[in-house]
Formats: C-alpha cells, sequence, structure tokens
C-alpha cells in the first residue's frame, strides 16, 4: 500500500471514529431524556469537545491532502467529500448536545407525557447515521439511496409530534413550555435526518461523480 | 468553442519495421481549444502528435491509415503539401530549439521562407509575435543578441513566438516545459491558454497536473489506443474508465 493510500485510510477511519462519537451522543441525548437523567446528558454535553476536535483534525488533514497530493478522480471526491461530510457530523453532535440542553430543563419540571415518538424518530435518524457511514465506507450508494428516503419518515413524524404538541398547549396553558422544548427536540432530530441525508447524497457524488443534491435525480 | 477544427478517424499508424503505434484512433480536436493528450510513457501520445503536421514522413517507411480531417481536408492523402501542411500546423518541442542566430531573425527567418521581405513589414510582425508570446518587453532593446542568450524558458517562449509569426492555425506541443523551472513552466502554460483565443492547440505532457491546468479537453492513451476522450473536468474528476482512474490517480499498474 503507497503512503498516500494509507493517508486515506487513516483517513477514513477518522471520520468513522467522529461518526460513531455523534451516534452515541444522539443515543445518549435521548436516552437521557427518556430516563429522565440529567447526568447522562451532562456528560454528553461535556463529551461533544472531542467532536469538534476531530473536525478540525480531518479538516486539516483535508487540505493538506488537497495541496501535497494533488488529488484526482476518486482520491479528488474522496477527500472532498470528508470535508463535507465533518462538518454535517459536527452540526449533528451540537444537535445532540441542544437535545441534552432542554432534557436537563425538562427533567425540572413534571413529565408531560410517556415519550412514544421522539424515541421512534431518534431510533430512525440513528439508524440512517449508521447506515449513511456503512454507505461511506464501503461505498455502496444503494444505502446511500436508501438513506435519502428515509428522511421523509422522519419529517412526517415531526408534524405528527408538532401536531399532537399544539393540542396539549390548547388544552392546558401550563404545558406549553414543556410542549415547546419537545418540539424543539423534535426539530433537532430532523434536523438530524437532514444531515444524515446530505453524507447520503455526498456517498453518492464519491461514489458516482455525480450531484444530486437539491434535485429530484434520487 | 464547440466547432471542430481537427476530426481524426480510425488512425492506425505503423513505424517502420512493422510496430504498430496507434491502433484504430478516433478523436475530435475543438476550435480554439487546448486538447491534451496523456498517458504513460510510449503509449502513443506523441506518436498522435507527430501526425497532426506529418512530422513521421520524415523517415521513410512510416505509414498511416485512416484520416485526419483538418478543416474537411484528409491531411494524410497523399497530395497534401506538407510543408504549407506544417506552416498551418506548427510544433514546439521539449527542448527550445532556437537557430543559432539573433533574436530578431529567429522569428523573420520563418516570414522570409513565406516571402516577407520588407523591413517595415518583417518588424511589424516580429514584435506582434514577440508581444503574443510575452516575450517583448524582455527582449525588445535586444533583439540583434543572439537567441542563446535567453534562459531557457525565454527561449521557448522565443520558439513559440517564431511558430506564431507564420500565423499557423494549430500549434502542437510536445512536452513544452519538461526542461523549465516552475516559473517559466507557469509563463507558458498561461500563453497557451491566452492562445487558444487564436490557434488551436494539442498538447502532449507527462505532467497531468499540468493537462488539468491548461487544457479544454483530454485522451488518455494506453499502448497505443483512445482509452477514454472528454472534457477535462470529467476525466480529472470523475472519469468513466476505470483505466483512466487508476493513471490519473497514479495507482497505474
Amino acid at each position: 500500500m503507497s503512503i498516500f493510500d494509507e493517508e486515506l485510510r487513516n483517513l477514513k477511519e477518522r471520520i468513522l471514529k467522529m461518526g460513531l462519537l455523534v451516534e452515541a451522543a444522539i443515543r445518549d441525548s435521548i436516552k437521557s431524556l427518556v430516563d429522565r437523567d440529567p447526568d447522562l446528558a451532562g456528560e454528553v454535553i461535556k463529551r461533544d469537545h472531542q467532536i469538534n476536535a476531530l473536525d478540525v483534525e480531518i479538516d486539516e488533514e483535508c487540505i493538506r491532502l488537497l495541496a501535497i497530493r494533488q488529488p484526482k478522480a476518486g482520491d479528488l471526491r474522496f477527500i472532498t467529500t470528508a470535508m463535507k461530510i465533518t462538518t454535517d457530523l459536527e452540526r449533528m453532535g451540537d444537535l445532540a448536545e441542544d437535545i441534552c440542553e432542554r432534557a436537563i430543563e425538562l427533567n425540572e419540571e413534571p413529565p408531560l407525557k410517556p415519550y412514544i415518538d421522539i424515541p421512534r424518530m431518534a431510533e430512525i435518524a440513528q439508524g440512517m447515521l449508521i447506515d449513511v457511514l456503512d454507505a461511506f465506507v464501503r461505498k455502496d450508494t444503494s444505502v446511500a439511496y436508501d438513506v435519502i428516503h428515509r428522511d421523509d419518515e422522519v419529517d412526517n413524524l415531526t408534524v405528527q409530534i408538532f401536531n399532537e404538541l399544539v393540542f396539549f398547549m390548547i388544552q392546558d396553558p401550563r404545558a406549553v413550555s414543556r410542549a415547546v422544548k419537545i418540539t424543539y427536540i423534535a426539530k433537532y432530530l430532523e434536523r438530524i435526518a437532514d444531515h444524515a441525508t446530505n453524507i447520503a447524497e455526498m456517498v453518492v457524488y464519491m461514489v458516482e461523480g455525480r450531484m444530486i443534491r437539491h434535485t429530484e435525480a434520487k | 468553442m464547440d466547432q471542430l477544427k481537427i476530426e481524426v478517424k480510425n488512425l492506425n499508424f505503423h513505424y517502420a519495421g512493422n510496430v504498430h503505434a496507434l491502433k484504430n484512433i478516433s478523436l475530435p480536436v475543438h476550435e480554439n481549444s487546448v486538447t491534451a493528450l496523456i498517458g504513460p510513457s510510449g503509449c502513443g501520445k506523441t506518436t498522435l502528435l507527430r501526425c497532426f503536421n506529418r512530422m513521421h514522413d520524415l523517415y521513410p517507411k512510416n505509414r498511416y491509415e485512416g484520416e485526419i480531417v483538418l478543416d474537411n481536408v484528409n491531411i494524410l492523402s497523399g497530395d497534401v503539401d506538407v510543408i504549407d501542411l506544417r506552416s498551418r500546423v506548427g510544433m514546439v518541442f521539449q527542448k527550445p530549439t532556437p537557430f543559432p542566430m539573433s533574436i530578431f531573425d529567429n522569428i523573420a527567418y520563418g516570414l522570409k521562407l513565406k516571402g516577407v521581405t520588407k523591413r517595415s513589414d518583417l518588424s511589424e510582425k516580429v514584435e506582434t509575435a514577440l508581444r503574443q508570446s510575452a516575450l517583448w518587453n524582455e527582449v525588445k532593446d535586444k533583439l540583434g543578441a543572439s537567441a542563446y542568450e535567453l534562459s531557457g524558458g525565454q527561449q521557448q517562449r522565443l520558439v513559440i513566438a517564431r511558430a506564431l509569426a507564420v500565423k499557423p492555425e494549430v500549434l502542437l506541443f510536445d512536452e513544452p516545459t519538461s526542461a523549465l523551472d516552475p516559473i517559466s513552466t507557469a509563463k507558458i502554460e498561461e500563453l497557451a491558454i491566452n492562445l487558444k483565443e487564436e490557434v488551436t492547440i494539442i498538447i502532449v505532457t507527462h505532467n497531468m497536473q499540468q493537462a488539468a491546468r491548461m487544457s479544454d479537453w483530454t485522451g488518455f492513451l494506453m499502448l497505443g489506443e483512445l482509452i477514454e476522450f472528454g472534457k477535462t473536468d470529467k476525466i480529472f474528476t470523475a472519469p468513466s474508465e476505470k483505466l483512466t482512474e487508476d493513471y490519473v490517480t497514479g495507482r497505474f499498474g
């Protein structure tokens, strides 16, 4: 294996590591919400700096490789995709942190209702992230397309959750503050799924050399 | 820009001794653009380049089959005036080849052969050619000096000026910067890009970065065959053929 191939492999491993940290952050953020566990939420918030550090590290490595190796074709697409993927992953990490902040706040008030749709949504979004990382590693566009299609489910759940919470708010004004926070959480999860979709679109570009963002070619 | 200047059709070329160096090559050369030919050593890219002005005719028993159509005329046909062809299709070689004479005379030489004799005409045409090749400001005060006093990069631009003076329609560059330092290389590359407004350029280069920087179209050759031809952006970001991918990413062989 050439030194350059070694560098590319190393880059891929670091992206995977970052992806797994983000996945754990999302999982634990929802767990902290459902279990009403503010300590866990605080821990996730504390861990976010690891994700941020990897974001910077990966970006710097990509810039170095662009300058030193002047990559072309598949290598060029891999490195530019890596740069974009880390941005999406970093944002997902921030959203997990936001979920934790709302979870801590919600824990200071009595529970509004049992969480059913939020964990379902989180499960789909997490699954999208895991699968898109897999698609990235295996250069598998069929998995990437599947992730893109799953985004609709998350969008539908967001609307459903919103409607349900509006109903709570109308019924009891004391529920408004909590309901708004839960609406935020739904929105955060919806954004997480959007970022997974962005990554999936970049994987398609990386493999096929075709930009499908903002097109109907999905 | 999308007008074709040259069309290569099913070109086969055999060197004397029956070496089949080009195999059934077909490719378009777009007018007022830069076309780069890339590929590993021995792939036939220089052989192909030399077909465009029939340089191979200098050795007997070299044999062409197929057609190279330049403005609707097959230049491989027997009745083509090769001397005339070479003034329409100029060539710049790897190492600068100035003549052992003054800077002025280097450029006036080709013009005199074409019948330009009036001193004022010559001066004007020499200046135009030197300006076109971005050399004028560096040599205008020493036109009588020997061409050998110039640096390698300046000599190469002088040779380009010499080729331009006779108003060619096509310029062939055979590794034009491989003997030059990076600054001179950058100047030649920029010059070629600017020149395409007036001439159609075909360049052979080992330097892939150079092909990527300079050209609008790229052809990748291997073992005498054209593997892929397309827009340069496409070839260097998302080539269609696995062999091209392997070559441009340096994973060849």
